[in-house]
């Protein structure tokens, strides 16, 4: 699904954050992306979604070259892509049920279909209940979960979460795991940036971590056969 | 019962086609930017105005402009050319000239006054009349007046004539009365140079005042732009709500444009009507015609249009998600 190929990223003014990164995320497959702040999650995860360009490497996403994609195909690209994000980055003049439509609308979604996804993504999230509120009026784990809502309403093959849980207490963030792996056990790929190395360990999944822009340590290397003969 | 298989196609009757689907986003876009500005009547207000009043001075100076041409136009009844023929000419000569005159396109009427009718004038108006009585002879040729066809746009067209006139074999002297007229056509045609200076000068204004406040609009809305960036809006998609913002300035605009200037014209009718009886004259002011309208707005649905365009072009492609 996700196939990085030594990538190197170097920000303007001359920071590294990420050097010769290579590794092969399974279609299908939830992994948790660890290491200390500064090293390189969130640059990798926005590498992935397009928000950020590689200064070297390539990177394949369901088999399409990410590095010569034009500005212009990028819509089309991150349609596929469900993101979450530390802050929750969700729009405070519309309503829940409004926040969590918006990629549909965006992708003209016939109005009941709109309806009857928004609904189910809600519920999903266990907040169908407050679709009419104003997400200010939520609590900081309702908010993130609105978040979520938004990022598997229109069915993505593959979910980023950047700190999904940062600054939720542990029961919260226990919850919001289980979401993700629920969503995995439909078939969705899930890539998870997280620096809460206890409940990593607690769910058992495989992680990458980082250290300094360098992989550190690949669980993923003995789950996956593929990337093992590479 | 038989059950029914739920689950539909992926891609389907779930969604609408691709050009129903840009269709509703259109005429979503268009009433939402509606709505988007009336719930902020005041600043709306305020934007529409500024750009009303710099409609609204250049079509008055138009409207004004064009009472003007009309009351000259009324003048040109009175422009007369007067051709003084060379003194051996005889009536008879003088007649069959004037006939041929008559035919001409350029030439409105034509009369001959004979030299002894000029001298019973002349004696009338100037007052000579007991000195007249010596002269032996009657020193006046005859003369021919014609009343030329004026042609609003070409002033010259009457100077041309004129010219022609004066080349004819009988005639010594080809006079054109009030060369004013010539001089006031010379004036409007400058003012009407100026009102299109400042017609373009004042668009330019509205274009700028639009694409600033849609510049706004634009930094005020950054984070939905992010977002909906973010999840795969394409750049049409983001452009829109804008666009037709612009649309609606545009609109709003004009519409107050043509407002101010009617309103205007009914605070001038009165003593406008009260200075044609003073020259016993039953001029009336004209107003926008609605072809006139219908370009005003055009042209402020334009430039609205055009501003946000511009502030569009410049500054969404600034707001990247990061
Ligand atoms: N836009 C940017 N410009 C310059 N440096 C950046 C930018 N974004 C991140 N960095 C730097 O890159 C490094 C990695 O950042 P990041 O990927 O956010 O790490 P993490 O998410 O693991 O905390 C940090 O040292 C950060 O300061
Ligand atoms: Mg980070």
């Amino acid at each position: 699904m996700i196939r990085f190929d030594n990538i190197s990223k170097r920000y303007p003014g001359g920071f590294d954050a990420l050097s010769r990164v290579s590794f092969h995320l399974p279609r299908g497959q939830l992994a948790y992306l660890t290491g200390h702040s500064g090293a390189g999650k969130s640059t990798l995860l926005k590498l992935i979604a397009l928000i950020e360009r590689p200064t070297r490497g390539q990177i394949f996403l369901d088999g399409v070259n990410l590095t010569n994609i034009r500005n212009r195909r990028i819509p089309q690209i991150r349609r596929h892509i469900g993101i979450i994000f530390q802050n929750h980055h969700l729009l405070y003049d519309r309503r829940v049920f409004d926040n969590v439509a918006m990629p549909l609308v965006i992708q003209g979604y016939r109005h009941r279909e709109i309806n009857k996804r928004v609904r189910a993504a809600l519920d999903q999230v266990g907040l169908l209940n407050k679709e009419k509120a104003n997400p200010i009026t939520l609590s900081g784990g309702e908010q993130q979960r609105v978040g979520i809502a938004r990022a598997i309403v229109h069915k993505p093959t593959l979910l980023l979460a950047d700190e999904p849980t940062g600054n939720l207490d542990p029961d919260l963030s226990r919850e919001i795991m289980a979401l993700f792996a629920r969503f995995n056990m439909f078939g969705t790929t899930v890539l998870i940036a997280s620096h809460d190395l206890d409940l990593i360990r607690q769910t058992g999944f495989p992680s990458i971590s980082l250290n300094k822009g360098t992989i550190e340590h690949n669980d993923l290397l003995t789950l996956d056969p593929l990337a093992r003969a590479v | 019962m038989r059950k029914k298989n739920r689950t539909a196609p992926r891609k389907g009757p779930q969604k609408k086609s691709r050009l129903v689907s840009y269709l509703t986003h259109h005429l979503q876009m268009l009433i939402a930017s509606l709505g988007y500005l009336t719930r902020q009547p005041v600043s709306t207000l305020m934007t529409s105005a500024v750009i009303a009043i710099a409609l609204a001075l250049p079509a008055g100076l138009y409207i004004a402009l064009d009472n003007a041409s009309r009351i000259s136009a009324d003048w040109d009844g009175s422009t007369l050319i007067s051709l003084f023929l060379k003194p051996e000419v005889s009536i008879q000569q003088a007649e069959k000239l004037a006939s041929r005159l008559r035919k001409s396109a350029e030439i409105e009427a034509v009369s001959i006054i004979d030299r002894d009718q000029g001298l019973k004038q002349f004696q009338k108006i100037s007052g000579f009349g007991d000195a007249i009585e010596f002269l032996d002879d009657n020193p006046l040729p005859h003369v021919i007046t014609v009343q030329p066809v004026v042609d609003q746009q070409r002033p010259d067209k009457v100077v041309h004539l004129v010219k022609k006139l004066q080349s004819e074999n009988l005639v010594e002297l080809a006079q054109l009365d009030m060369q004013w007229v010539k001089r006031l056509y010379t004036l409007l045609d400058l003012a009407q140079r100026g009102v299109w200076i400042v017609g373009s000068l004042l668009a330019l204004a509205v274009l700028l005042i639009i694409g600033n406040t849609i510049r706004l609009d634009i930094q005020n809305r950054r984070e939905a732009i992010e977002v909906s960036k973010l999840i795969g809006a394409s750049d049409g998609f983001i452009r829109r709500p804008f666009l037709y913002t612009g649309l609606w300035y545009g609109i709003s605009g004009g519409l107050l444009a043509w407002l101010l200037i009617a309103v205007s014209l009914g605070i001038l009718e009165n003593p406008v009507q009260e200075l044609a009886v003073l020259y016993h004259s039953s001029y009336e002011l004209t107003g926008l015609s609605s072809s006139d309208l219908a370009s005003l707005i055009l042209i402020s649905c334009a430039l609205g249009l055009g501003g946000s365009w511009l502030a569009v072009g410049r500054h969404l492609s600034d707001i990247e998600p990061s």
